[in-house]
């Protein structure tokens, strides 16, 4: 290891401090007892589906469609939870079965 | 309110907001004895993962933690890394500004909590009527980090021993976030902001790659969502 003990906690409690600044924020900023913009407001309610947009997106960031599996084990997948959820609208379902194809096919077929 | 009563409320908010943490329950402790792992063969004892999984709260960022520590010290360069990776935690409090509101001291914690999965349900969920929802919100929190907690303590207690073929399992997560996106899609009406969330982040992961497609992902969301405003003001009557 190249650091000492006391460097390594100065580095992580700078992680820390970075990852709450960024959750911390927009509730310091923004404090409730004051209005909030409303071009804030509008962005806090068109964002959560645009950053669930994202998140969905991020999921597929390793995937590679020209090299290995060309990504069909997860769009494979992706379209058992689709159709599962559309069909019987149950969560839990819906992501047990596309997570147990999506095993099956990593571990079996691809 | 007596006591009695408010521990009812308590275990009825839990017991509702408990099932939608059972996905996150299989993800998260996947993942993390999968991080808990990682550290094990990196030479940290487990008390490096267990920390780091209580108080950094932000998977990602704690495996690129990991690699920090390996290398020649510098704050401020891990500050700024820290900075970028988890930016998109600004627009989970945008986002969280109104439904938090009014939530007293638990709202500090929910806060320091809102990492990708407690912001999708907690931000989703219509909670029934009868629920307390600070409570539901909070017990979220709460439940996903400690199994975060739990995964990273048993990957980094029994590192070397565990062997099974979980290969495909961290697909739970990718599951999840579709059923979210689905479940908000059937809810509204207008769907511009989801097909400006999917198609920007889709043309940012082709021209920037996997590691770098996040910021400008951000920054081209806020960029469209800033530009069709007027004109979304303008049809839209509707005064929520």
């Amino acid at each position: 290891m190249t650091m000492n003990l006391t460097q390594q906690i100065i580095t992580i409690a700078m992680v820390v401090l970075g990852t709450m600044l960024t959750r911390f924020l927009p509730f310091i900023v923004f404090p409730s007892g004051k209005p909030t913009p409303n071009y804030v407001q509008y962005l806090g309610k068109m964002l959560p589906s645009a950053v669930i947009g994202l998140l969905v997106i991020y999921c597929f960031k390793d995937v590679n469609l020209l090299y290995g599996s060309h990504g069909f084990p997860e769009f494979i997948a992706v379209a058992v939870v689709a159709f599962l959820h559309f069909w019987k609208k149950k969560m839990l379902l819906s992501i047990a079965g596309g997570t147990i194809v999506y095993m099956v096919l990593v571990q079996l077929v691809f | 309110m007596t006591d009695v009563n408010k521990r009812n409320q308590l275990w009825i908010a839990f017991r509702a907001a408990f099932p939608f943490t059972v996905p996150i329950f299989a993800g998260f402790v996947f993942l993390g004895i999968a991080y808990g792992i990682f550290m094990h063969s990196l030479g940290f004892s487990a008390i490096y993962p267990i920390l780091m999984s209580l108080t950094i709260f932000a998977g990602s960022m704690e495996f690129v933690a990991a690699n920090l520590l390996l290398i020649s010290f510098n704050p401020l360069n891990a500050l700024f890394l820290t900075l970028m990776v988890n930016a998109r935690h600004l627009f989970y409090g945008i986002s969280m500004l109104e439904k938090y509101r009014g939530f007293g001291k638990k709202k500090l914690y929910m806060i320091f909590g809102l990492c990708d999965e407690s912001f999708s349900i907690n931000c989703t969920v219509d909670v029934p009527k009868n629920i307390d929802k600070g409570w539901f919100m909070f017990f979220v929190t709460l439940l996903n980090h400690t199994y975060w907690v739990i995964g990273a303590t048993i990957g980094g207690v029994f590192g070397s021993l565990v062997k099974f073929r979980t290969e495909g399992l961290d697909f739970v997560m990718t599951a999840l976030f579709v059923v979210i996106f689905i479940e908000q899609w059937m809810k509204e009406k207008k769907h511009h902001s989801a097909l400006v969330g999917l198609g920007l982040s889709t043309a940012c992961l082709i021209i920037f790659g996997g590691n770098n497609f996040i910021l400008p992902a951000m920054i081209a969301i806020l960029g469209v969502l800033t530009l069709i405003r007027k004109p979304l003001e303008k049809v839209e009557v509707s005064p929520t």
